[in-house]
């Protein structure tokens, strides 16, 4: 087939004027997702199942014919742990890939740096981990247990198995210090003391001497908010002295990035903690759950609490999107607030209208040969901390992180 | 009175593993002038060797005493046959050389290792002493590094082959004229520098939860301990180890752990203010 002058410019100008033309009433348009995620360097062991998880959501929703009959496409950026990286990548998905929806964020220092994009763009954010507590922002959805939510719970049972004195061993910065205000809080509530609070910058590794300074405090209890790597030896050395045996150690850290599997049983069996989610999960959809993760090609012995809420997250925001019928930010955004709920591998995930927290199972545990065994499940506890604080219904245009006063 | 004892511990054992983690620096800086900023790295190999092997199940003291130093050690050697042999004498070369080492053997690690924390548990049990439990593994580090730095000293001091070294660094050219290979003696020395920091990453790595990036603990502590050790190396590396590690308990146990770390610095601020050319250039002159 040939083409002349006038054949040429009349198909071009067809094709061109095709290209203008509204995109409306085109089903076949895709849906963006953004997701910006730590991939690599320091805390990939956080978001490289995040990552998994987000692409297993995302194929599971394609598979099923994708939604409002439009296929999902993944717009994903690695920030490298660079939190310099997070600003710039959320001007590109906000701006140059326009995406519906952004799925991400692992620090709270990288929530921070990308939330105001997100809520200047109007684009819809979805924080999926564990953190701090007090964000209040109608953009933004978190999708993580807070403090008041994984403590209120983990306190008072440890604290029936020991004792009354308590003394506390926290990461120095803001989750740490933040943490061990609410443990105070709820070791008072429960008629306890916390007879000393000592901070360790995220570079300590050698615990010796506060080890003799808990002896010589003789608590009954000891609960330690502890952060990453350097961190682990405090567990390390704390069952080398041989004091595992003699008071009884809570955390509200260990086994997130699967610390408990690198402890050795001897030096981890016994230590209680409180998260939404565990592997040992004796449930038929934490089961199948598993088995997905592993046919989608991951090792079902790295899915953590974060790749779990960020599945949620993206089950709950197809939802909405379902419900609303449009991707757009503001109809969705009321689909969320009407209170809605996913069932998922750690039981339900309810959202909270009032803070756009969720609203989630909290399971006690401890960990007894290198897994995190379920004592007891707490259904649907409320983000209580940040419901004290932050109330969107009331005030929609709020755009605070809240320090909560205890 | 068991406090007492438990401090004197603590004590005895942060002056022993300050020195215990600069004794491979000291001899490749203090003694060959190498700046070795991978360093840290070394001793996070060390550390590694040690987990593989008793992975493996190879008995733990094995792997942590002969395995690890081994492996790191010709490690080291390679190291100085391909980059450093080119640099003696070039103190800011080798530091930028080494720098780039690190970033690579850190790469390496994250490599084969991934970028998770990996350790294994201490294998000598807690001890009582009165009302109180202490680690036992604390008095095995103290053990070790007493015995390293009497083995240092009887290597240097009275054997022929730590005399050669010794005057080689001195005068090489002297050395060379009475039939000795400086190039030799260098590769050697550089060999020995290596497996003791792969020892002292090896015994360290029950303590701690080992990444691929642990090597940058450890690295500002051995250079200040060195530095401010002065030229004698073993002499140096015991007095600068003790007045650090004690200023650092000391406040590590009447404050907290950051101010021990804070006090610790500022003490070496004051003290290369005071002794620029570190402790011994004034005090123990002309010991080894």
């Amino acid at each position: 087939m040939t083409f002349n002058r006038r054949q040429f410019l009349a198909t071009g100008t067809a094709l061109a004027g095709a290209g203008l033309m509204p995109r409306i009433g085109r089903a076949a348009d895709p849906i963006k997702l953004g997701s910006i995620l730590d991939t690599s360097g320091i805390f990939d062991a956080y978001g490289k199942p995040m990552d998994h998880a987000m692409r297993l959501a995302v194929s599971d929703l394609n598979d099923g014919g994708g939604l409002l009959d439009r296929q999902i496409e993944i717009r994903a950026y690695d920030t490298q742990s660079d939190m310099a990286l997070y600003a710039q990548y959320a001007q590109q998905l906000t701006r140059r890939d326009q995406v519906d929806v952004v799925h991400g964020g692992i620090l709270s220092a990288s929530r921070e740096a990308i939330r105001q994009t997100m809520r200047r763009s109007n684009t819809l954010y979805f924080y999926n981990v564990m953190y701090e507590g007090g964000v209040c922002d109608r953009n933004i959805f978190i999708n993580g247990v807070t403090p008041a939510q994984q403590v209120e719970v983990l306190i008072p049972y440890a604290m029936k198995q020991s004792g009354k004195k308590v003394y506390v061993l926290a990461a120095d910065y803001n989750y740490g210090q933040i943490m061990a205000r609410w443990i105070d809080k709820f070791v008072r509530d429960n008629g306890g003391e916390v007879v000393a609070t000592d901070f360790f910058p995220l570079d300590v590794a050698d615990f010796g001497s506060t080890i003799a300074k808990i002896q010589s405090a003789a608590p009954d209890l000891v609960v330690a908010p502890l952060v990453g790597g350097a961190h682990l030896s405090f567990f390390r050395q704390w069952a080398a002295s041989g004091m595992k045996d003699r008071i009884p150690l809570a955390s509200t850290t260990l086994g997130v990035g699967n610390e408990h599997k690198v402890l050795t049983a001897e030096e981890g069996d016994g230590i209680m903690v409180a998260y939404n989610y565990s592997q040992e999960i004796e449930s038929p959809e934490n089961k199948a759950f598993k088995a997905k993760w592993e046919a989608a090609g991951g090792n079902a012995s790295e899915i953590n609490e974060f790749a779990i809420s960020t599945y949620a997250a993206i089950m709950t925001w197809a939802e909405a999107v379902r419900q609303a019928g449009t991707a757009a930010h503001d109809p969705v955004v009321e689909a969320l607030e009407s209170g809605l709920s996913v069932d998922g591998p750690s039981g339900m995930f309810t959202v909270d209208p009032q803070t756009h927290h969720a609203i989630a199972d909290v399971r006690l545990m401890e960990i007894r040969d290198q897994k995190m065994q379920v004592l007891e499940t707490l259904p649907q506890r409320q983000p209580m901390d940040t419901q004290a604080v932050c109330d969107l219904g009331a005030n929609p245009d709020d755009n605070t992180q809240y320090e909560i006063d205890i | 009175m068991d406090l007492t004892i438990v401090i004197v511990i603590e004590m005895l054992y942060a002056v022993a593993s300050l020195a215990l983690i600069s004794v491979g620096l000291a001899v490749v800086f203090g003694m060959m002038k190498v700046i070795n900023l991978a360093h840290g790295e070394f001793m996070m190999m060390g550390g590694y060797a040690t987990i593989v092997a008793v992975n493996l199940g190879i008995n733990v003291f094995v792997a942590m005493l002969i395995i690890a130093p081994l492996v790191v050690g010709l490690i080291g050697l390679v190291v100085e046959r391909l980059v450093i042999r080119h640099l003696y004498g070039r103190l800011v070369d080798t530091m930028l050389a080494t720098w780039g080492l690190s970033l690579f053997f850190i790469g390496l690690a994250t490599i084969i290792f991934g970028n998770t924390t990996t350790g294994i548990s201490t294998p000598i049990s807690g001890l009582a002493i009165g009302n109180y439990q202490i680690n036992g593994y604390n008095l095995f580090i103290v053990v070790v590094s007493v015995l390293l730095m009497i083995g240092l000293y009887l290597v240097l001091g009275r054997t022929r082959l730590g005399l050669i070294a010794r005057g080689t660094m001195q005068r090489p050219d002297m050395a060379s004229g009475l039939g000795y290979s400086p190039e030799r003696i260098y590769m050697a020395t550089f060999f020995c520098g290596s497996a003791l920091s792969g020892l002292a990453g090896a015994i360290l790595a029950p303590l701690v939860g080992l990444v691929p990036t642990s090597g940058g603990a450890y690295i500002a502590k051995a250079f200040i301990t060195v530095i401010a050790g002065g030229p004698s190396l073993i002499a140096g590396l015991v007095s600068s180890a003790s007045v650090f590690g004690v200023i650092d308990r000391i406040f590590t146990f009447a404050m907290s752990p950051v101010i021990g770390e804070v006090a610790l610095l500022i003490a070496a601020v004051v003290l290369l203010r005071l002794l620029p050319q570190g402790i011994t250039a004034r005090f123990f002159r002309g010991r080894m």
